[in-house]
């Protein structure tokens, strides 16, 4: 029988009780109402424990219940399509029991408990099998086969009983020889990371329909990114974006302490939105976690963890997994408020000295991996960052760029231009660089990676005679120079800018990415060429295909369009003189 | 009758500490008389067996350690009725207007639960609020919460007094009921704000609840709340549209402030509490639309950045919250354009579920990014032009330079009283963009130009009206 213990304390989502026997990360709950709660810190006699739900009324005295483990996510089939808050309560369910508004001290599983699936035995009698190995399959979504494993602790054995048919997810679908019998329900601890054999190196692209990312920054299958920026230059359009149009088979947005209208238009839009590469439902492939800015903090501090421990559950059954954490910011904020009830030391700016640990114990979570099952699956992850003032020398910026692999930092001066992506071409950076470049040789274009390295280097000297151009204006540039500029202006207008509202541009596939900017920089030498036959600046930007160029990447059938723009540009610089 | 205590064993800022009582909730509610009978109320915020710590809203002058505390044992709750409407009420919910107390047909508990963010609506009608760096380049939908960012000085009040009068739904016969939350602002302000309600005769759909500069500061912290419980009430019981005015932030945010610093919290940025972006979303997330009710908030929290600078903490936590913010800007307010918006930092998020065909028209979107692209550009300019004189501007620079003041003098210029349509701002834009040469209407479909540029639609007008043969 667990303790009982008492409050002694409680202000805001933190309260102190005496008399528990709880380890350090178990659940409690609190008070009469038996609020949802964590234990955060032990000393003394005293429990330190965070509430997950709002503590209004709760008083000294009342009881402290221990449930005798720590918060754990329910893993299996029905977790797709589902919006949960941070502690992977079910919204819908909770709107059921409490209407428009969340209530507290409701008890919801993860996954409907009743729900019947039909399993699909994929090993049989008198078999050998270890943890995370595969013993069954659930058609969880049209295209989604959801994978029964033989959980990671467990020791696995030889299958004594297995059966095919309809289960829900308590009841035993096999048996092994020493009596231990599998459901498909696991349970696991979030805050701890779930076993893989080992990770493995980061060598394919994660395509992401960018053209800023796959073009110059890309991120690896099993990489970890962080996006920047101050308020409103498009963190959260970006994630939305990615978590539509990437190459991933499954999706999970964390929605960390932001804007509840923004959760209502992604539930409004996914479920209609198909995705291109499946023809379903993006929704079908998507598990969403909401606890918006005004929900509990310390269920907002729980959620980054209840969405890795899915991710991490699917990239078990061999997927390649995206994780995306809108804002990280708000999550290290939860942190520091929490601390900061704790009375600990502060670090850095308030915020508690082990946020870079946390942080790293978080992208950590990432990677390709080889999984137990055999086989890989990977999760890669993309934390938006939310700098006071945009400023990103602020501690959680920089204890994520220590971190992460990939930095596309957002500038409010794009976005002031309207630039989207605002990502900033000369400050942003992919270390995945190196290790990709082979692959985009061999599977898109041998010139891909001499194209990207030219492109760049245009608009690093573009960078340059801008200073100068705001000084003296841009004709009393040479005549070169004045090219150049115009040539960055149409990588930066017609390849970087791409808009997630338009129809088409709205992702773009590899070769579109490589055909678009090889155009460009076609232009480029036909300009150049014809400057060195004296032909002024003045004619080499006025030819009409260069504007045609610009109208491309509109095109759903792009090719005949860009083709038609090609042949039209020779003929006219042939007869430019 | 809860039990009342003298046991104050100490009295800092706004704070009192109580000792030795039976166990008491957090977050209840505390009433506090003061020896020569003033009544008080305050607000528990830490509970143990030793010591209880209230904030006294009514501020603690007059306060002392014999002064009597009964706790409630409920926590804060707005009486509500439908005979709210109209009524003039003080900064913690108190009649103002000599009127009688509100006889609640409910109680709410002012700390509103979120809303549960799978019931949400997506917020997409568009509102016509006849300004037109509004309505034609900063759409704001009926759910938004869209704050004004201004400096002291400026004309914020009365671009959110011409919002308040002039905001509709097309096509619909309803108008908005207004809650007006005044937080520290001067009583000069405040009658500015409660003469105009009574020209309009928006105070016969009005709540308002004033805490003046003179009131105590950490009321403020209340006020919002009790307005904003007022607005769900009205939205989501009586079904009304709501537009939920508040100003200003900043003195709710000092408030924070001062909270934080008489419990020796903490501090983080520039001594503003830790936590105060959940404080803020708390207020700001209050505004929507709840699927299968019929009413929704709209908020327009006014606040003044603190040296004009925007990175200033509250207004970029609120930035970070709000789904865009509008600018009021100095040099614009110097030049004498009214409303001095600057549409370049300005951005509304909703817009794009708001305009387009079937909301106001199918147009709206290009036309905006096309004006907007070359404003941005013209003022850019305008520095080079500085330096290097505008002489020495090539041709299409001279014309885009142009362009920037002549948008500024006719597109961002009106009336404090000229309501224009959605139609009217959006032919404004077709004009100045028409002194243009239609070649630079890059982002600008053809099959757009061809409709209503006013070249073609004066012809295309000319074929209509001319006699058919
Ligand atoms: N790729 C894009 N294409 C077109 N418009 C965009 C794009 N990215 C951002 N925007 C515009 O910028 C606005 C703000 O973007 P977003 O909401 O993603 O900002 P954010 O960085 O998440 O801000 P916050 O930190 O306040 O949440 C959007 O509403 C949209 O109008
Ligand atoms: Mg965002």
């Amino acid at each position: 029988m667990e303790a009982v213990g008492r409050v002694k304390r409680i202000a805001g989502p933190v309260a102190h009780a005496t008399g528990l026997k709880a380890n350090m990360y178990d659940l409690v709950l609190v008070g009469e109402e038996g609020l949802m709660s964590e234990v955060i810190g032990i000393s003394g006699n005293k429990h330190i424990i965070q509430v997950y739900e709002d503590t209004s009324g709760v008083k000294p005295g009342e009881p402290v219940k221990e449930t005798g483990g720590p918060l754990m996510a329910q893993l299996g089939p029905g977790i797709l399509t589902t919006i949960y808050d941070g502690i992977q309560r079910p919204l819908p369910l909770l709107a059921e029991r409490s209407g428009d508004f969340v209530s507290r001290g409701i008890f919801v599983d993860g996954i409907d408990h009743k729900k019947k699936w039909e399993f699909m035995p994929t090993v049989k009698k008198g078999d050998v099998v270890k943890p995370g190995q595969t013993i069954g399959t659930v058609q969880e979504q049209l295209l989604i086969k959801h994978k029964i494993m033989v959980p990671p602790r467990h020791k696995g054995g030889t299958v004594k009983e297995i059966h095919s048919g309809n289960f829900n997810v308590e009841e035993t679908v096999c048996i092994l020889e020493d009596g231990s019998k599998l459901v498909m329900l696991q349970k696991w601890p979030v805050r701890v990371p779930r076993p893989v054999v080992k990770k493995l190196p980061p060598t394919i692209p994660l395509r992401s329909g960018q053209r800023v990312i796959d073009g110059f920054f890309p991120l690896a299958k099993g990489g970890t990114a962080a996006i920047p920026g101050g308020f409103g230059t498009g963190k959260t359009v970006m994630q939305q974006t990615l978590s539509k149009f990437a190459e991933v088979d499954v999706v999970i947005f964390v929605g960390c302490g932001e804007r509840g209208n923004e959760m209502a238009d992604l539930l409004h839009e996914f479920p209609e939105l198909i995705d291109p590469k499946t023809g379903r439902p993006l929704m079908e492939r998507s598990i969403v976690y909401a606890n918006t800015s005004n929900m509990p903090v310390a269920a907002r501090e729980a959620s980054v963890y209840t969405g890795m421990t899915t991710a991490e559950y699917y990239r078990d059954m061999g997927y390649d997994t995206m994780m995306t954490a809108d804002s990280t910011s708000r999550w290290a904020e939860a942190m520091r408020e929490l601390a900061s009830r704790l009375e600990e030391m502060p670090g850095e700016e308030g915020y508690p000295a082990y946020l870079s640990a946390r942080l790293a114990d978080f992208y950590e979570r990432s990677g390709r991996a080889e999984i137990l099952g055999g086989g890989e699956g990977s999760i890669s992850i993309i934390g938006a960052v939310s700098p006071p003032g945009g400023d990103f020398t602020e501690p959680v910026t920089q204890g994520t760029l220590r971190i992460v692999k990939v930095f596309w930092g957002l500038d409010t001066k794009l976005t002031q231009r309207r630039h989207f992506p605002s990502i900033n071409w000369l400050e942003s950076y992919s270390l995945y660089d190196k290790d990709l470049e082979p692959w985009f040789t061999e599977n898109v274009h041998p010139d891909w990676n001499k194209n990207k390295r030219r492109a760049m280097a245009i608009l690093q000297e573009n960078a340059e005679l801008e200073e100068i151009v705001m000084l003296v204006g841009s004709d009393a540039l040479p005549e070169e120079q004045q090219l150049t500029l115009e040539v960055a202006r149409m990588i930066i207008n017609y390849w970087l800018a791409q808009s997630a509202f338009h129809p088409v541009d709205c992702t773009c596939s590899f070769k579109k990415q490589f055909d678009l900017l090889a155009a460009t920089l076609k232009y480029r030498d036909y300009a150049f060429d014809a400057l060195q036959r004296g032909v002024s600046v003045e004619q080499i930007t006025s030819v009409p295909s260069k504007d045609a160029l610009a109208k491309v990447k509109l095109e759903e059938d792009y090719e005949p369009v860009l083709q038609k723009a090609l042949d039209q540009m020779e003929s006219e610089f042939k007869v430019l003189r | 009758m809860a039990k009342e205590y003298k046991t104050i064993n100490e009295i800092a800022g706004p704070l009192i500490f109580v000792e030795k009582t039976e166990p008491v909730g957090y977050g209840e509610l505390v009433e506090i008389r003061t020896a020569s009978g003033e009544a008080k109320r305050g607000q528990v915020l830490d509970t143990s067996d030793e010591i209880v710590v209230v904030q006294v809203f009514e501020g603690t002058g007059g306060l002392s350690k014999e002064s009597a505390v009964r706790f409630t044992g409920d926590v804060i709750k707005m009486p509500l009725s439908p005979s709210i409407i109209g009524r003039v009420l003080s900064g913690s919910g108190r009649p103002r207007d000599g009127g009688p107390a509100i006889v609640p047909d409910v109680e709410r508990e002012i700390i509103g639960a979120a809303i549960n963010p799978a019931q949400r609506a997506k917020p997409r009608a568009f509102i016509q609020t006849g300004i037109s760096t509004i309505d034609g380049t900063n759409t704001l939908v009926r759910g938004q919460k869209l704050p004004i960012f201004s400096g002291s000085g400026l004309p914020h009040n009365d671009v959110a007094l011409q919002i308040a009068r002039q905001a509709k739904v097309l096509g619909e016969a309803e108008s908005f009921a207004v809650i007006f939350c005044a937080m520290g602002i001067t009583n000069e302000e405040a009658q500015h704000f409660m003469a105009d309600f009574e020209r309009t005769g928006a105070l016969e759909r009005a709540v308002i609840f004033l805490n003046l500069a003179d009131d105590p500061a950490v009321e403020r912290l209340l006020t919002p709340k009790l307005g904003l419980t007022t607005a769900e009430y009205l939205a989501f019981d009586l079904d009304m549209h709501v537009l939920v005015i508040y100003t200003d932030i900043t003195n709710y945010a000092e408030s924070l402030r001062q909270m934080g610093a008489a419990r020796e919290e903490v501090p983080g940025r520039r001594g503003y509490p830790g936590y105060m972006y959940t404080d803020l979303a708390t207020n700001y997330e209050r505004a929507g639309i709840i699927k299968g009710k019929k009413g929704s908030i709209t908020q327009f929290p006014i606040l003044t950045m603190p040296g004009d600078d925007i990175t200033h903490p509250i207004p970029d936590l609120s930035g970070y919250i709000t789904e865009g913010q509008m600018i009021v800007s100095r040099e614009l307010h110097r030049k004498g354009i009214y409303p001095p918006i600057d549409i370049r930092p300005s951005l509304s998020r909703l817009m794009n579920s708001g305009i387009g065909k079937g909301h106001t028209r199918e147009d709206h979107r290009a036309v905006s990014d096309q004006l907007y692209a070359y404003y941005a550009e013209g003022v850019d300019l305008r520095g080079l032009a500085a330096i290097v004189g505008k002489a020495a501007l090539s041709e299409r620079d001279t014309m885009i330079l142009e362009f920037a003041d002549r948008f500024e003098k006719r597109f961002v210029n009106q009336g404090r009283d000229e309501d224009r349509s959605i139609f009217e701002t959006l032919q404004i834009g077709w004009e100045l963009l028409a002194e243009l040469p239609e070649a630079m209407l890059t982002r600008i479909d053809d099959k757009y130009i061809k409709a209503y540029h006013p070249k073609y639609a004066s012809a295309a007008k000319a074929e209509a009206e001319a006699p058919k043969k």
